[in-house]
């Protein structure tokens, strides 16, 4: 195939207080078999030695599990590839001519640190508030040593694939952390681990989320067709159905 | 301790100031406002099985529990919309603070039409409802206070006659429509009951339910309008 030549627009913010702007930069001769992180490596190449400063992004293992990459593309967090994050995202999936939006995961609750790069940590601040348990559990063999049903423990495995990239709170039209939260608590309160702190755990961590200013979830979904783990909305239902049971369990104690 | 931090203690209090709190509160108060639409539209329909049915009926609702029953429904309802309306309107500034730099470039993956406009389907909604409350129910029009008083069953056919009534009508009816066709789906997955298994079904009954209501409330005027039902 041949290279591609692009238009990218992208956000460029010196800092927090700084004005942040949409800057055109062309992206010419570009290998299909490049990543979108590759991609943008390449852009930054060529504005360092035109002398510039270079776009600043988030990116750690360029595998697909750390998530730390967080770039909104044409309006959708990690773009339009479904499951999967922007760094395992090709160019192939490109044409030539293309004019491709990059802006930040975009939320109240995630400062702009610079250009492409937001502070999650609000989402850190949630899993300390409750995403544990208190007890040591043991080793691996321990947990193997324990009988656990079989559709439990695929439904824990399946929330705990969660990465923590914050791609739900930001494709969310309320910019609501519903998906974050509810696998983080479901993938521990489905196991027989979690499950004696699950009360604790459902309100602690939701009230960590309302602290911290994330909006409401509407039940729309853009959370879950976007998410590069394809983590269920299945979990917004469990933590919904949880807490409204913690708090009257918690009102009546 | 004053009385006001007692209060925000507590755990209604607690509850309504949380978010999934507020949204089961939206959820159950939509239940019934939900049930209210389908005995209101059975009810309605009881016109097209003519003039004695229909005229029974609105005698059976004024009377029923020696003329209580239908204020215990009235307060019992009003009280759900007041509740359903403040927690949506908390929920939506909260949700537009939520994000406080739109993107330049939105766009919408899978979310509905009907799901992003809730607010102003409700709006609109909460309008007629206030009008229609005044137009039938506590009759300013002379007019057809002097027929309704008389024969609810000619009342009803001489307010659609109005066209500006009859199309104000069909519009909110339609936004009616838009709204349940999310509002339905969104009750099992606020409750908590709604699962990959079960979210076909549950789309598809949101979506049926929305057509049936609409389907039948606008049958009426249509009905009357097009089809000089009942002139």
């Amino acid at each position: 195939m041949a290279n591609l030549n692009l238009t990218l627009k992208v956000w460029r913010q010196l800092n927090a207080q700084d004005h942040g702007r949409i800057e055109t930069y062309d992206a010419k001769d570009i290998p299909t078999e490049a990543s979108f992180l590759e991609m943008l490596d390449i852009v930054n190449e060529r504005i360092v030695e035109d002398g510039g400063e270079p776009i600043h992004f988030d990116h750690d293992c360029r595998e697909g599990i750390c998530g730390m990459c967080s770039l909104t593309i044409d309006g959708v967090p990690h773009g339009q590839d479904r499951g999967v994050t922007v760094c395992q995202l090709h160019m192939r999936k490109f044409k030539s001519g293309d004019t491709i939006w990059i802006e930040p995961f975009r939320s109240k609750v995630f400062p702009l640190l610079r250009d492409l790069m937001v502070d999650r940590s609000a989402l850190d601040r949630i899993v300390a508030a409750g995403g544990y348990i208190d007890i040591r559990t043991g080793a691996a063999q321990d947990a193997n040593a324990l009988p656990i049903e079989k559709d439990k423990a695929e439904a824990a495995f399946e929330a705990a694939a969660c990465i923590g990239c914050a791609a739900c709170v930001a494709a969310c039209k309320n910019s609501s952390a519903m998906l974050f939260v509810s696998a983080k608590a479901a993938h521990l309160n489905y196991l027989p681990q979690g499950a004696p702190e699950k009360q604790k755990r459902t309100l602690a961590m939701v009230r960590q989320m309302d602290e911290e200013g994330f909006g409401n979830c509407t039940n729309q979904y853009e959370c879950e067709a976007v998410c590069p783990k394809e983590i269920s909305a299945d979990n917004i239902a469990k933590l919904n159905r949880d807490y409204a049971i913690a708090s009257f369990k918690e009102a009546v104690s | 301790m004053s009385a006001l931090s007692c209060c925000i203690h507590s755990a209604p209090c607690r509850f309504w100031n949380s978010s999934i709190g507020k949204k089961i509160i939206v959820a159950l108060t939509g239940i019934v406002l939900v049930g209210f639409l389908a005995g209101h539209l059975i009810g309605n329909l009881l016109i097209f099985q003519g003039e004695h049915a229909f005229n029974d009926y609105a005698h059976f609702l004024q009377t029923m529990l020696h003329g209580y029953g239908v204020w215990i429904a009235r307060i019992f309802l009003l009280t759900s919309l007041v509740l359903h309306v403040t927690a949506t309107i908390q929920l939506t500034i909260a949700n537009r603070a939520a994000r406080n730099i739109e993107y330049q470039r939105p766009a919408t993956v899978t979310a509905s039409a009907s799901s992003r406009m809730m607010i102003w389907s409700g709006s609109t909604i909460l309008a007629f409802i206030v009008f229609h409350i005044f137009h039938y129910t506590v009759r300013v029009s002379p007019e057809l206070a002097e027929i309704g008083a008389e024969n609810p069953h000619a009342m009803v056919i001489a307010g659609f006659s109005n066209i500006l009534v009859s199309l104000f009508y069909l519009i909110a009816m339609t936004l009616l429509c838009s709204h349940l066709s999310h509002g339905v789906g969104s009750i099992f997955q606020t409750l908590g009951l709604r699962s990959h298994k079960t979210a076909l079904p549950i789309d598809l009954f949101s979506r049926a339910f929305a057509l049936f209501i609409w389907l039948g409330f606008i049958s009426i005027p249509i009905a009357i309008m097009v089809f000089g039902f009942g002139k």
